[in-house]
């Protein structure tokens, strides 16, 4: 379980990105958290490994307070992909990328092979193994840095913007890992500004905006508040927004979806045939 | 009049490579089209490109066959400071752009390359950023600003060149779908006013096409698909790895009702009235 308990941080530049912060996390859990650039969001997940400890308040993951624990001995447990996986990678080949933590924890040579080959696998990266991870597409990045966070089989998987340069193949693959992850009993927390992928997830959503969580509700409820959604500098999804046009009613809730909007409309096609 | 861009038979390999990126690639833009261009990851939208704008075969180099004139000009022949006078060319991320302590020194920064006089770059100056939006900046410093505001200034310094034609990669990807939307409107707003040649690619094409008069999809090196959005939306873009916007699906599923639609509504202005007439 992670808690974030009254968190504020300011970056050293006198710069408040989270201002009293109140969140749980249960095992298990999948969480979107999503908001403007800039609303905090990536600092907040900074927390949950200990890469920024709270300038006011406290966050503890599995009962220890991260102020006492080495980013190194959270990063183990919490694994973190981070938005640009350049910034990440600093090996000579792919294999040696995923390879890294799992050398730094100390694990086994013949165990370390055997979960790389298997990440590798995972992520569909088997045929790069010797290719610099800079010569890789885009896409390919992003799964390698995946890759070698998966690898040392953290409790909770921490993506930030996992659907960045991603096409529709690739967001579907991305869907399907973090489903597999969530079947292994895996915590896994999205940040992200890509609305249709939150409708396919249907995950518990948080909205951030100018350092503050502004909602914190299922999908179908976040996802249908306009008016927050705008404050967070949102769009609904373009079925939602049809559905309130067509409607007119305020009170629309959950419908997200091509499914879920014909399931309302099919009843009303029916009457009208029958007229 | 020369066309936006002509493009015969076009085949590239990036040096080193052992296939061909893009495969007999034929096109022809006239002066002010929108275009929005898709595919999946490697289909050859970023290398078709980098050709517009002479990045290949001159910076690049590998392979390049065929025919391809920009605004003119036969881009094999002509250098890539000459292509940047007729091409801006814009890219997912903006930091890679904007390295001025300044936003009047960044949007300069070209004018004065070209050696031209004070006055001319001031007006220069003066215009992008008012078209942009983005005047009352022109002091800051672009670290300071957001990620929108950056890429409206990387759009400022192409357009205080005057081009005929811009050239945009994936501008929005690190923008959130507000900040998005206001660049496709800006895009918009250029084309109609000014009469830009846009090339746009893409992947949030339900923000983005209702704004383009045409839609291309690549797959494989190859255009597969190339017409008016509201039509083409008819074809299956998921086998091309294309994400189609829910909208479209919602009106594929009407039609597997029995009703049946010329045009795919590309808003939900359009989509409501149409449904409007079905259900009421």
């Amino acid at each position: 379980m992670i808690e974030v308990l009254d968190v504020y941080y300011t970056y050293p530049n006198g710069f408040t990105a989270l201002k009293d912060v109140n969140l749980t996390i249960d095992r298990g859990e999948c969480v979107a958290i999503m908001g403007e650039n800039g609303a905090g969001k990536t600092t907040l997940i900074k927390h949950f490994n200990g890469l920024l400890k709270p300038t006011k308040g406290t966050v503890i993951v599995d009962g220890n307070n991260t102020k006492d624990l080495s980013v190194a001995q959270l990063s183990r447990k919490v694994g973190l992909v981070f938005q640009n996986p350049d910034h990440q990678f600093f090996s000579e080949t792919v294999e040696e990328e995923v390879a890294f933590a799992l050398k730094n924890f100390g694990f086994q040579e013949d165990e370390i092979k055997r979960r790389v080959d298997q990440a590798l696998e995972r992520m569909g990266l088997t045929q790069y193994r010797q290719n610099s991870p800079f010569n890789l597409s885009g896409g390919e990045k992003k799964r390698l840095a995946i890759a070698s966070v998966v690898v040392f089989n953290p409790d909770y998987l921490i993506l930030d913007e996992p659907t960045i340069g991603q096409d529709y193949l690739q967001k579907l693959e991305i869907i399907d890992i973090i489903r597999s992850f969530l079947k292994e009993g895996k915590t896994v927390v999205i940040v992200t500004h890509d609305l249709e992928f939150v409708v396919d997830l249907r995950p518990r959503t948080i909205l951030m905006s100018q350092g503050r969580i502004i909602l914190d509700d299922t999908a179908d409820k976040a996802l249908s508040n306009l008016k927050l959604l705008d404050e967070a500098s949102l769009l609904p999804p373009q079925i939602t927004e049809l559905a309130y046009r067509l409607f007119n009613s305020p009170s629309l809730e959950g419908i997200l979806d091509e499914k879920d909007l014909m399931e309302i409309v099919k009843p009303l096609i029916i009457r009208r045939m029958k007229q | 009049m020369p066309k936006a861009i002509e493009v015969k038979e076009l085949r590239y390999r990036y040096e080193g490579m052992d296939r061909d990126v893009l495969l007999d690639v034929n096109l022809e833009v006239e002066k002010g089209e929108f275009v929005l261009l898709t595919g999946a990851s490697g289909c050859g939208k970023t290398t078709l490109c980098r050709c517009f704008n002479g990045l290949i075969p001159h910076f690049y180099g590998g392979d390049l066959r065929g025919e391809i004139y920009v605004a003119g000009f036969d881009v094999r022949e002509t250098p890539i400071h000459r292509m940047a006078l007729k091409v801006g060319f814009i890219f997912q991320n903006p930091d890679s752009q904007l390295f001025s302590l300044t936003v009047e020194r960044d949007v300069a920064f070209g004018l004065e390359n070209l050696g031209m006089d004070r006055e001319e770059i001031k007006r220069r100056v003066d215009w992008a950023l008012e078209v942009v939006g983005m005047k009352e900046y022109r002091y800051s410093a672009p670290y300071e600003l957001s990620g929108g505001q950056k890429q409206r200034i990387a759009i400022a310094s192409v357009l205080a060149m005057n081009p005929e034609l811009i050239v945009l990669d994936e501008p929005t990807a690190y923008l959130d779908p507000k900040t998005a939307l206001r660049i496709f409107q800006l895009l918009d707003e250029l084309n109609r006013k000014l009469g830009l040649t846009v090339v746009l690619v893409e992947h949030r094409l339900d923000l983005a096409s209702r704004y383009a008069s045409r839609l291309i999809v690549m797959n494989q090196g190859r255009i597969v698909l190339d017409g008016d959005p509201a039509t083409l939306f008819h074809h299956r873009l998921e086998e091309y790895g294309v994400s189609t916007p829910r909208l479209i699906r919602f009106f594929r599923q009407l039609e597997g009702e029995g009703y049946s639609f010329e045009r795919l509504p590309l808003t939900t202005e359009d989509a409501s009235a149409v449904l409007r007439r079905i259900i009421s």
